[in-house]
C-alpha cells in the first residue's frame, strides 16, 4: 500500500528508501490497478524513473531535493507538461505536445516531485463526471458502475485507488471538490489568484484554479505550500505571502465559527448526504467550534450566473483551437472556412460544442447586456453575500454535492441535471474564495460523501487545519476502496 | 441629371495604427525585430499556445499615455482590456486583445497648419492593442503564417470626421508621424509599416441649399502618406460622380463599404459591403487585470512630455529670429532642435549659428547620410565655431573648412583654425599689400570697376575674390571689401 506524500518525502530525504524504488512501485501499482479505473490518459514511466534517479543523485550529493522529494504525483491533463502530450481529454489536442511546463509543474519538480502521468478529465474541464472525454470514462474506485465525478475525475480516482499519494486537479465550478467527494479524498480549491494559472489550459479564466488532491489534508497542505505563490506570468496571480500550511495544521480550533446556510441544505439534497454533513458539523462542535446560521440570498442565481460566465469565457478561450497552428486539422478542407468549421466540428465533443455555442450567444451583440453583463452583476452580489457572511463566521460548512456518485450514463443525456450536481460548489468559484472537500462518511450503498468547507479569500490555512483535525478524529479517509484492497 | 450648380464638401475621419517602439511585444517578452526570419521572435504567449497568459508591457502603456497627452487627450484613470473575436489564420488566439469601451485616451485634438491656416482636428480616442501576424502567399497553393509581428504593441488613434480634404489628411498624417517620432514613442518608419492609415470618406453635396451625403467608404490599410492623399482625392471624386450618375447613391440607401487602394492604377477598389456589421463579441479579458492610472504614473509621464513641434517652431522663429524655412528644417527632428538649442545655450550667436547650422552642419550630415546629432560635433564646439566667425577671428568661408576638420578631430576649433592657417588676418598693413598685389595683377578689372557702371559691382567682387585667394582665406572679407572700396575711390579722385 502506497504511503502518504509526507511519509514518502521523509523516507526519501532520510535515505530510508530511494526515489527510484518509490517511482517503480508507484508505476507498478498504476499498471495493476488502472486497467479498470481509467484514471490515467498517459503514464510517463521512463521519464518518471529518470526524474526519480535525479532526485536520488541530488540526495547522494548531499543536496535537499525539496519538500516533495521523490513523491509521485499525477497531473490533470489540462495542465501543460513538456515531454508527451497534453490533450485536455479532447480529440482536437490528441497529439498536442506543449513546448513548456506549466508553473505548477515547474514548482512541483523544483520541490523534488516525480510526475508519473497525466490524468483523465471531462474535455477541457467541461463536465462533472469524467464521461465527456475523447477516451474512456474514469470509473469510481468505490464502485465501477459509478462516475468518479469531474472534471478532475482521473486525479481523484488515482488518489482514491492509492495509485499515487497525491494529484493535481483544476477547479472551475467544483472540478476538484466534487470528484474528491465522490472518491473519498481531500481536494482543495484555493482562493482565485493563489496558484498561478500559467500553463493551465483555460476553460473559464476568471474561475479556474489549480489545486491538490490527496487522501489526507496534511498532504494537501504540503502540496499547496509548494504550488501556491505569485507568478508574474499570470496577471491574476496574487502577490501575497504563502503561509506554512503544514505548520498551521494543529492550530487550535477553539472559537471557530462555522456558518450554516439554509440555501445549502434545502430541496434536492440527498438525506444520507445531509446526515453525514450534519454529523461532521456536530463532530467539529465537540472540537470547540460553534455553529452560526447565515444567509446567502443570491445563492439561487449561482447556477445561471455561472453557466453564462463560464460558457462565455470558454467560447473565447477555445477559439484558438482551429487546426491552423496546432492540434487536429481536418484532412481535406474545401476552403479556409471549412478548415475552421470541420477541424473544430471533428475535434470537439458534444458538451464542448454546446458550451461554445451558449457562450457565443451570450456575448453576441444585442444579448451581451441581458446575459453576460447581468451575470457579472449577479456575481458581484454573490461575492458580497460571502464577504458579508465571513464578517461573522470563519468557515461555511455544506455538502459538496447533492448526492453521492451517480451511475455512469445516468446524466449524460440530461445536461441540466448534470449542471445541478455543481450547485454547492460553483459559488466559491464565482466569489473567488477558497473551499475544501473532506471525506465525511459513506452512504448505505458504500459510496463516499464529502463535507465542503468554504473560507474567505486566502483562508486556506484555516480550512486545512479544520480538515486535518477532523480527519484526526475520524477514519473515513482510512477506508480503502474495494478496487484497491486486493493489492 | 441636374443642371443646378453643386458644391461639395469632403468629410474625412482617420483611423491610424502606430507601432510603438518598445523593446518587447505587448503581452510577452519576445523582441520586436523587423527583419528576423519567420517565426523566430515567438513564444507560447504570442503563439497563442494553450495555457499561456498575457502580461501587459508597461512601457507601451507609458508611450500611449505620452502620445495621448501630446494629443491633448484625457487620460483614463481606469482602463481595461477587452477581447475582440474574429477568426483569421494570422491571429493565433482568434481574438485580439484591445480596448473597447474604456480606451486609455479620449477627447483630444491635434493642430495642423494647412496652407497657412491652423486647423484643429479632434481626436476621438486612442487605445492600445496587439498586432496580428502576417499571412504570406509566396508559395503557390498554400498560405504560410509568420507570427513574428503577432503581439506587437499598436496605438490606434481615431479622429473625429474633421478633415475636409485629401491635402489636410496628408498634412495630418505627416504631422502625426513627426509627433510620434518627436515623442520617441515610435520609429514612425513607413517602410517598416510602423504607421497604417484607414480613412473614412464621404461627400456632402449641396444643391441649392439641400444637402445629400454619399455612403461612407472605409479605405483599408494604407501605408504611405501619398496613398492617403491619392485614395481620398480619388474617393471624393468617385463618390461625387456616382451621386451625379444616380441620386440614390446616398447614405442610408446604399450600404457603406470597404475599399482598397490600388497604387499602380491610382484607384480604390471595392472589397466588401459593411451592411452586416461584424459582431466582434467584445468582452473584458479575464486574463488581464484593469489598469488604474495613478497620480504618480500620470505625473511621471507628464514630466517626460517635451515641447511639441508646433510650439517649438513658433518659439524658434520668435526667440531666435529664424526664417520659417530654416525653422522647419531644424525643428523637424527633436535631436536636431535640441542640438541647436544647446549650442545657443553654449553662447553661440544665433544669427551666425542659424546659417552655419543649415548650410554647414546639416549639409555635412546630409552628405554623409547621418543625422546631424551623429556628426561627433557637440553643441559646445558648434557654438565656439559660430563665435569665432562672429568675432572675426575666422571668415565664414574658412569656417566651412574648419567644420570639416572638426568631424575628424575632437580638438577645439581654435586649434584647428590655427593649424590650417585660417585665423583671419586683421592686420591692415598686410591686407593693403594684398590689395595692391591684386590691383596690379588685374588691371582690366580695376578699369571696369572705375569706368564701366555695368560691370562696377561685379568687378569689385572679382577683386575681392582675388585678395581672398592671395591671403589664402585668412583675410577678413568684410575688411577686404572696405579696403577695395577705399582704394577705388582714391583712384577715382
Ligand atoms: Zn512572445
Amino acid at each position: 500500500m502506497i504511503a502518504s506524500a509526507t511519509d514518502i518525502a521523509k523516507a526519501v530525504r532520510t535515505k530510508e528508501c530511494s526515489a527510484k524504488e518509490v517511482a517503480a512501485q508507484c508505476l507498478a501499482r498504476i499498471e495493476s490497478t488502472d486497467g479498470n479505473t481509467h484514471a490515467f490518459l498517459r503514464i510517463s514511466g521512463e521519464k518518471a524513473i529518470e526524474r526519480a534517479r535525479q532526485v536520488d543523485e541530488a540526495i547522494a550529493r548531499g543536496e535537499d531535493p525539496g519538500p516533495l522529494a521523490g513523491v509521485p504525483i499525477a497531473v490533470k491533463d489540462n495542465i501543460c507538461t513538456v515531454g508527451g502530450t497534453t490533450t485536455c481529454g479532447s480529440k482536437i489536442l490528441e497529439k498536442f505536445e506543449s513546448r513548456y511546463d506549466a508553473h505548477v509543474a515547474q514548482r512541483l519538480q523544483a520541490a523534488g516531485a516525480v510526475i508519473v502521468g497525466k490524468t483523465n478529465l471531462d474535455e477541457f474541464g467541461m463536465g462533472s463526471s469524467t464521461e465527456n472525454t475523447a477516451t474512456a470514462t474514469t470509473c469510481n474506485p468505490w464502485n465501477a458502475s459509478r462516475v468518479a465525478g469531474g472534471s478532475s475525475g482521473g486525479s481523484a480516482a488515482a488518489v482514491a485507488a492509492r495509485m499515487v499519494p497525491a494529484a493535481i486537479g483544476s477547479d472551475t465550478g467544483g472540478s476538484i471538490r466534487q470528484p474528491a467527494s465522490f472518491c473519498s479524498v481531500v481536494g482543495l480549491k484555493g482562493t482565485y489568484g493563489r496558484v498561478s494559472r500559467y500553463g493551465l489550459v483555460a476553460y473559464g479564466s476568471s474561475l479556474d484554479q489549480i489545486g491538490p488532491l490527496a487522501v489526507e489534508a496534511r498532504d494537501v497542505a504540503l502540496l499547496m505550500g509548494v504550488i501556491a505563490g505569485h507568478d508574474r506570468r499570470d496577471s491574476t496571480s496574487v502577490d501575497a505571502e504563502v503561509p506554512d500550511y503544514v505548520a498551521g495544521l494543529d492550530d487550535p480550533l477553539d472559537g471557530l465559527r462555522i456558518g450554516i446556510s439554509e440555501e445549502y441544505l434545502g430541496e434536492g439534497l440527498d438525506e444520507e448526504v445531509r446526515g453525514c454533513v450534519m454529523a461532521a458539523i456536530e463532530n467539529l462542535k465537540t472540537r470547540g467550534a460553534s455553529v452560526v446560521p447565515i444567509h446567502l440570498p443570491h445563492m439561487n442565481y449561482a447556477i445561471a450566473c455561472y453557466y453564462v460566465i463560464v460558457t462565455a469565457e470558454a467560447s473565447s478561450n477555445l477559439a484558438r483551437f482551429d487546426g491552423v497552428h496546432y492540434g487536429h486539422r481536418t484532412p481535406e478542407p474545401k476552403d479556409m472556412i471549412d478548415m475552421y468549421a470541420s477541424s473544430r466540428g471533428e475535434g470537439f465533443g458534444a458538451e464542448v460544442k454546446r458550451r461554445i455555442m451558449l457562450g457565443t450567444y451570450a456575448l453576441s451583440s444585442g444579448y451581451y447586456d441581458a446575459y453576460y453583463l447581468k451575470a457579472l452583476k449577479v456575481r458581484t452580489l454573490i461575492r458580497r453575500d460571502f464577504e458579508e457572511a465571513f464578517q461573522s463566521v470563519d468557515a461555511i460548512a455544506s455538502p459538496v454535492a447533492p448526492t453521492p456518485a451517480f451511475t455512469i450514463g445516468e446524466k449524460t443525456e440530461d445536461p441540466l441535471a448534470m449542471y445541478l450536481s455543481d450547485i454547492y460548489t460553483i459559488s466559491a468559484n464565482l466569489a473567488g474564495i477558497c473551499a475544501i472537500s473532506v471525506p465525511c462518511g459513506f452512504s448505505g450503498a458504500g459510496l463516499p460523501i464529502g463535507l465542503q468547507l468554504m473560507g474567505p479569500a486566502f483562508g486556506e490555512g484555516k480550512l486545512l487545519s479544520v480538515a486535518h483535525q477532523y480527519q484526526q478524529a475520524t477514519d473515513h479517509h482510512e477506508q480503502v476502496p474495494p478496487a484497491s484492497s486486493t493489492d | 441629371m441636374t443642371d443646378q450648380a453643386i458644391t461639395t464638401r469632403t468629410i474625412i475621419g482617420l483611423e491610424i495604427h502606430v507601432q510603438l517602439r518598445t523593446a518587447t511585444k505587448m503581452f510577452c517578452g519576445c523582441p520586436l525585430k523587423f527583419d528576423a526570419p519567420p517565426n523566430t521572435c515567438v513564444c507560447p504567449v504570442c503563439l497563442g499556445h494553450p495555457g499561456a497568459l498575457p502580461v501587459i508591457n508597461r512601457q507601451a502603456l507609458a508611450y500611449s499615455m505620452l502620445t495621448g497627452l501630446a494629443l491633448s487627450c484625457d487620460i483614463a484613470r481606469h482602463t481595461k482590456w477587452d477581447r475582440k473575436s474574429y477568426y483569421y489564420p494570422d491571429m493565433p488566439k482568434n481574438y485580439q486583445i484591445s480596448q473597447y469601451d474604456l480606451p486609455l485616451c479620449e477627447h483630444g485634438h491635434f493642430e495642423i497648419s494647412v496652407e497657412g491656416d491652423t486647423r484643429r482636428i479632434r481626436i476621438k480616442r486612442a487605445h492600445l492593442e496587439e498586432d496580428a501576424g502576417k499571412n504570406l502567399h509566396d508559395v503557390p497553393g498554400c498560405t504560410l503564417v509568420d507570427l513574428n509581428r503577432a503581439g506587437t504593441p499598436l496605438l490606434e488613434i481615431v479622429t473625429e470626421p474633421d478633415l475636409t480634404s485629401a491635402e489636410e489628411a496628408f498634412v495630418f498624417c505627416t504631422e502625426l508621424q513627426r509627433l510620434v517620432t518627436y515623442l520617441g514613442v515610435s520609429e514612425g518608419s513607413m517602410q517598416k509599416g510602423h504607421m497604417r492609415f484607414e480613412p473614412n470618406v464621404n461627400v456632402a453635396i449641396d444643391v441649392g441649399g439641400t444637402e445629400y451625403r454619399t455612403p461612407i467608404v472605409e479605405i483599408k490599410n494604407l501605408n504611405s502618406f501619398k496613398s492617403v492623399r491619392g485614395a481620398i482625392a480619388f474617393e471624393s471624386q468617385r463618390q461625387t460622380a456616382a451621386w451625379q450618375e444616380d441620386h440614390d447613391y446616398v447614405l442610408g440607401k446604399v450600404p457603406n463599404e470597404n475599399r482598397g487602394w490600388n497604387d499602380d492604377r491610382g484607384v480604390t477598389e471595392f472589397q466588401r459591403p459593411k451592411e452586416a456589421a461584424h459582431d466582434y463579441r467584445y468582452f473584458p479579458d479575464p486574463d488581464l487585470v484593469p489598469v488604474d492610472v495613478t497620480d504618480e504614473m500620470l505625473a511621471g509621464v507628464t514630466a517626460r512630455l517635451p515641447e511639441l513641434p508646433i510650439a517649438r517652431r513658433a518659439r524658434f522663429m520668435s526667440e531666435f529670429g529664424l526664417s520659417p524655412k530654416d525653422t522647419e528644417i531644424i525643428v523637424g527632428h527633436r535631436g536636431t532642435a535640441d542640438l541647436f538649442e544647446n549650442a545657443v545655450k553654449c553662447g553661440a550667436p544665433v544669427d551666425i549659428l542659424g546659417k552655419q547650422f543649415v548650410n554647414v552642419w546639416l549639409k555635412l550630415a546630409n552628405d554623409r547620410n547621418v543625422p546631424v546629432t551623429d556628426l561627433s560635433v557637440d553643441a559646445e564646439r558648434m557654438a565656439r565655431l559660430a563665435s569665432m566667425v562672429a568675432d572675426g577671428s575666422v571668415s565664414a568661408t574658412a569656417a566651412n573648412r574648419i567644420a570639416e576638420a572638426m568631424l575628424d578631430r575632437r580638438d577645439p576649433p581654435d586649434l584647428l583654425a590655427d593649424e590650417l592657417g585660417l585665423v583671419q588676418v586683421q592686420d591692415t598693413g598686410a591686407m593693403e599689400a594684398w590689395v595692391s598685389e591684386a590691383f596690379a595683377a588685374n588691371e582690366q578689372a580695376v578699369r571696369d570697376a572705375l569706368t564701366n557702371p555695368k560691370k562696377a559691382k561685379a568687378s569689385a567682387g572679382f577683386l575681392r575674390g582675388k585678395v581672398m585667394r592671395i591671403s589664402g582665406g585668412k583675410a577678413d572679407p568684410k575688411l577686404v571689401g572696405q579696403l577695395i572700396e577705399k582704394r577705388l575711390s582714391e583712384l577715382r579722385e
